[in-house]
């Protein structure tokens, strides 16, 4: 038996941004069916609008700068950045309100700092930002689990959320909100669990597809299951809910497989992506119990994106042969 | 009693945070964030002055202008103490690291005109705070200055190499991202 001696150059195709970006989209069909199953069509609904509302945004600033257009529109960021964002918008929004976010996704959070590549702070989640305190109440519906709405057990097609019942109780222990409240399922929100799980799926796959490293989900979803673990006090009526329950409600699964691991707006470094992650998953817990929002994935993201260049500068790796060193800082100044 | 104190601290460096909710000290903000050490400099001399400062104008406000009766002249009596205070700084920074004094240049003397650093005073005084709060007060908005310049001057510096467009370039694209900074602040509305 011979082993086969290949000459180099070992060349291999690299991942283009347009791979990268057709893989994630074929990652976010599991959470997306998931969500059809559960809430509805207004999900898909979202999509049909936001896609072609992106790619005509892009072109118009694509025509404005001069680039040339097939190029970048082929790159399908944009999608992804649609995609994302009609994910994250309660499902039936109105037209108006995903037109504005995409606009303010594609035209301020991507072009005004120079496009692909450049952008510091992730579109999708500006434009999130931007429309839940611009508008409150539309941000603030959503979709009630089918099943609910056909057996019944509710009046109307939309509910708050597990995320946000549990923030306003304080008369129920957790287990009967578990037993009584339709909302809820078996491990967390009925129907959140599975869209969450999905989400999981998908992400596991871009993992194995090495489209992003480990560090960052891995450091949010233990740094969250950690911070809701130290503060599970069993299930009393002031509890802030058990690690599972975090871990998959809202926008968590979504959260750390599809916005943070974002090359561009994360930090740079394994290092860096570990600590990144870490205080994401800190700041998701901290909004979560204390803050006025049920869910906070958009908030973290904003504030460590914003956060992300210095996290670069203070984790920056070592050149291999040479020795550890400290960040460029001019010792005598101090 | 510990409690409060923790409370008025997380409320001065990140709920109000005197730059990104309050809009106040956007000079040094906008003017000292363009390179991170200068950026660190200016935070660690803002953080000095504006402890330093609250704690004399409390002084100044409690001792002198009370006992008297005059208290309608505290905004004209806490801007001769910050005046001071900086004077007091720029002597200290001088003789101890003149590199530092060189980059910070004309803005070690602007923090008297930081409307942060008089904000602090004359809010201490609004919100009856005591000797300690005022302290912690002046320690905490310090504390969330620095925060969020010297994160601004790591994301300009990175921003400098990005590919903005034209009408964009410099402090605009500046004023747009601490727009979006402080909208991921509103985040942190509700916490205390």
């Amino acid at each position: 038996m011979s082993l086969l001696n290949v000459s180099s150059p070992h060349a291999h195709r690299p991942l283009s941004t347009a791979t990268v970006m057709q893989l994630v989209l074929l990652a976010t069909l599991p959470g997306i069916a998931a969500l059809s199953l559960f809430f509805g069509w207004g999900t898909l609904l979202n999509l049909a609008i936001a896609i072609p509302l992106a790619l005509l945004f892009e072109a118009c600033v694509l025509k404005l700068r001069q680039r040339p257009l097939a190029f970048y529109l082929g790159d399908y960021s944009a999608v992804v950045t649609a995609v994302l964002l009609a994910i994250a918008l309660p499902p039936h929004s109105p037209i108006w309100l995903v037109a504005i976010g995409i606009g303010f996704a594609i035209i301020i959070a991507k072009h005004l700092y120079g496009g692909l590549g450049y952008n510091p702070f992730n579109p999708a989640m500006v434009a999130y930002v931007v429309l839940l305190i611009s508008f409150p109440v539309e941000m603030t519906q959503w979709a009630a689990p089918l099943s609910l709405i056909d057996s019944g057990a509710i009046d109307g097609h939309t509910m708050a959320t597990p995320l946000d019942v549990l923030k306003n109780n304080n008369s129920e222990l957790v287990a009967d909100l578990f037993a009584h409240n339709p909302g809820f399922g078996r491990w967390a929100g009925l129907g959140w669990e599975w869209v969450n799980l999905s989400f999981l799926a998908g992400g596991c796959f871009l993992l194995y597809k090495r489209v992003f490293t480990w560090h960052a989900p891995v450091a949010m979803l233990s740094s969250l299951a950690f911070c809701s673990l130290f503060f599970y006090d069993g299930g009393s009526s002031a509890s802030k809910g058990s690690p599972l329950f975090h871990l998959l409600s809202g926008a968590t699964m979504f959260g750390a497989f599809f916005i943070i691991t974002d090359p561009v707006t994360s930090a740079v470094s394994n290092r860096g992506r570990l600590v990144y992650g870490a205080l994401i998953g800190l700041l998701l817990f901290v909004i979560r119990a204390w803050g006025n929002y049920p869910d906070a994935l958009a908030f973290a993201v904003l504030l460590m994106n914003f956060a992300a260049p210095f996290i670069d500068y203070y984790t920056q790796p070592r050149t291999y042969g040479h020795k550890a060193k400290q960040p460029p800082s001019k010792e005598e100044s101090h | 009693m510990l409690a409060d104190y923790a409370l008025l601290l997380i409320s001065a460096v990140l709920v109000n945070n005197f730059v990104l909710v309050q809009f106040l000290g956007l000079c040094p903000f906008m003017g000292v964030s363009n390179k991170l050490e200068t950026a660190i400099g200016m935070s660690s001399a803002t953080t000095f002055v504006l402890t330093l400062a609250s704690i004399c104008s409390w002084l100044t406000y409690q001792w002198l202008l009370v006992p008297l009766g005059l208290e309608y002249l505290r905004t004209i009596s806490f801007i001769l103490v910050i005046a001071v205070v900086v004077q007091f700084t720029e002597m200290v920074v001088r003789k101890t690291s003149p590199l530092l004094y060189k980059v910070l240049g004309v803005f070690l003397p602007l923090i008297t005109t930081n409307c942060a650093v008089l904000g602090v005073a004359l809010l201490n005084i609004n919100k009856n705070h005591s000797f300690m709060e005022s302290a912690l007060y002046g320690f905490g908005a310090a504390a969330g200055f620095s925060l969020v310049l010297v994160l601004f001057a790591a994301m300009r510096e990175r921003l400098a190499a990005a590919d903005v467009p034209t009408p964009f370039k410099g402090a605009a694209i500046g004023m747009i991202t601490a727009g979006l900074m402080s909208l991921a602040f509103m985040g942190f509305a509700g916490l205390v």
